[in-house]
């Protein structure tokens, strides 16, 4: 492989001794909530996902509704604005704030889909390689080596062009291109696991092999694999907003945040805020994501803290 | 070593050749590169006459043997929308994108080491979570929304920077920075883990007993060491750089390999698509070897393994 990987680092012993004497789930919930920026990462996060769930009620304009003598109010905050379309409308008279709630729908909803497809196919290859080793254990690396050869956003770019963007268009293309980091760390993490003395046991006490792999090695790997699952939504949303920026991802007049910045890229000079706005949302989308993920890493492998 | 090298290059060969197969299927299924050649709205007789033409009727392998045949002469077959030479089209554009690659590379670098080495020295302190802030921020922000704001602030609001081209080299400031933030919190967290470890090392702890001043002890005895890898993450992230080019090259209309390759992708031109795609593989592909090369030269332990 590439050779970048983190040399194991050893944790102080005098700082585990102290730890020690916590009970587990004391030291659990001491390093996740010890940690500010995981409970700010979750919490903004659940906030998001609230707000994309209740759009519907919350949203106080239809979001596709065009209103061409409202063009391009200004958010409240402005002298120009008002109280009625509280961020605005956009070029063609759309209520921002009610696209936007929908945006957030899109980025989940492919950060989710993307995350569970990739997730199947990289978990699955990475646990018959770390499990089987040898000759599948060197299909698997050269297939993992492969894909990262290839340029994700070129090769995505150019396939969801050919084929025509839309929303299953752009999950699915994804989903099929973005499974390596599952694979890399599954594999190694099946690697350490299948050493582990219980595993010989059920081997040696004649458990099969599927059993073996689902019932005692998936469990023992599935910290790590919620880590990649966290980091990997994060990137697909931020995929999916670059593709769509670029005009070939999600369609007019889906409200992806992405497509609204490429739609008011036009305005930029006058009318920033039409781009400011679901900028910022993409990026504290993301770093909400992004935080509880390296929260969760710290939780669930303290040791590997860089 | 020499062993190692030739593994590294067959298996670079393997690669590059799985990857080409691999993108030329896709882009073959997924578009038809008749309709393409033909324009919007030709005559199906126009369209069945293309097909026969270009070879496009025959079977995938066949097509694929034929396009490796021509691309192993040096042929890359001729742009659909250009209308010139793939190969002259690619290595004209080819140098404005690698110089964009390094350009962001050492951007990346020379805000990651000195932050990486900082954060290290007063680990734990507010410098250290104040560049862990920068790192989180910087990857939580999408790069298209970075390079507006640059946009915004340099070229609208001071005027000091050309919104697009690439004439002059002031037209590359706000791509490099750009394209090179995103690469930089890895570096970072790189270097302020192999600065934490080295610093703690014996040899380290022997240098300050002796007195050595701790300018010297950080940068002759530790970063010389923490450094090691991130020679080989520099070549990955090189790698990186040249495919996210894309996004970035299209917003500042930079005229290089990733503006050209969005250009022929609006276009479906699957003669320069394919090049493109190929050509970065093969780049990354020989940029992990030199990684890989490099980490085992300057650290004799990997070479036996």
């Amino acid at each position: 492989m590439t050779g970048t990987a983190f040399p194991p680092a050893t944790s102080a012993p005098s700082s585990a001794a102290a730890v020690a004497e916590l009970s587990a789930g004391a030291r659990l919930r001491r390093r996740m909530f010890g940690q500010k920026s995981f409970v700010f990462g979750v919490g903004l996060l659940l906030v998001i996902v609230a707000v994309a769930l209740l759009a519907p009620v919350l949203a106080p304009h239809d979001p596709y509704a065009q209103n061409l003598s409202q063009r391009m109010v200004p958010p409240f905050w402005y002298a120009k604005g008002g109280w009625e379309h509280l961020l605005g409308t956009d070029n063609l008279g759309r209520d921002y704030l009610s696209r936007l709630l929908y945006g957030a729908r899109i980025s989940l909803l492919i950060g989710l889909s993307v995350m569970v497809i990739s997730g199947l196919i990289g978990t699955t290859l990475g646990l018959l390689a770390g499990y089987f080793g040898g000759k599948a254990d060197l299909i698997v690396t050269f297939l993992i080596t492969t894909r990262l050869a290839m340029p994700v956003i070129l090769v995505a770019l150019a396939v969801v062009a050919m084929v025509g963007g839309s929303l299953p268009v752009v999950i699915l293309v994804l989903g099929l291109l973005k499974w390596d980091r599952f694979a890399v760390v599954m594999r190694s993490a099946t690697q350490q696991a299948r050493a582990l003395d219980y595993v010989t046991a059920a081997e040696a006490a004649g458990a099969s092999t599927p059993r073996i792999i689902l019932g005692e090695i998936l469990p023992n790997v599935f910290p790590q694999l919620i880590v990649v699952a966290t980091l990997e939504a994060a990137s697909a949303i931020l995929l999916e907003a670059a593709l769509s920026f670029l005009g070939l991802g999600v369609q007019p007049p889906l409200p992806s945040w992405g497509l609204m910045i490429s739609e008011a890229k036009t305005y930029m000079f006058f009318s920033f805020w039409l781009i400011a706005i679901p900028g910022t949302l993409l990026a504290l989308l993301v770093l909400s994501i992004n935080l509880a993920g390296d929260g969760l890493r710290d939780v669930v492998a303290p040791e590997g803290r860089g | 070593m020499a062993l190692f090298i030739i593994k590294r290059l067959g298996l670079a060969l393997l690669v590059a050749l799985t990857v080409s197969i691999i993108s030329f299927v896709l882009l073959r299924t997924s578009g038809d590169a008749a309709i393409a050649i033909a324009g919007e709205g030709a005559r199906d007789i126009d369209i069945e006459a293309i097909r026969q033409a270009y070879g496009l009727d025959r079977p995938l392998a066949v097509q694929y043997l034929i396009w490796l045949g021509q691309t192993l002469g040096g042929d890359f077959g001729q742009s659909l929308y250009f209308k010139t030479d793939v190969v002259d089209l690619v290595l004209a554009k080819a140098p404005v994108t690698l110089l964009l690659g390094l350009l962001s590379l050492a951007f990346a670098l020379l805000v990651a080491i000195p932050l990486g080495v900082l954060a290290a020295v007063f680990a734990n302190s507010w410098i250290d979570r104040a560049a862990l802030a920068v790192a989180v921020f910087g990857q939580a922000m999408p790069n298209f929304f970075f390079a507006l704001l640059l946009v915004m602030l340099f070229s609208i609001t001071f005027r000091w920077l050309p919104v697009s081209g690439s004439g002059s080299w002031l037209h590359f400031v706000m791509p490099t920075v750009a394209l090179g933030y995103y690469a930089a919190p890895a570096f970072m967290r790189l270097v302020r883990a192999g600065m934490v470890e080295v610093l703690s090392a014996d040899y380290v702890r022997t240098a300050r007993a002796k007195g050595l001043p701790t300018r010297t002890v950080v940068f002759k005895h530790a970063l010389r060491n923490a450094i090691v890898p991130v020679v080989a993450l520099s070549a990955v992230q090189l790698g990186y750089l040249l495919g996210g080019s894309v996004v970035i090259e299209t917003i500042f209309a930079l005229d290089g390999l990733g503006f050209l390759a969005y250009q022929s992708i609006t276009h479906k031109d699957f003669p320069v698509i394919q090049a493109v795609v190929v050509m970065l593989s093969v780049i990354y592909v020989l940029l992990t070897l030199l990684g890989d090369i490099a980490n085992a030269w300057l650290d004799p332990r990997i070479r036996v393994a």
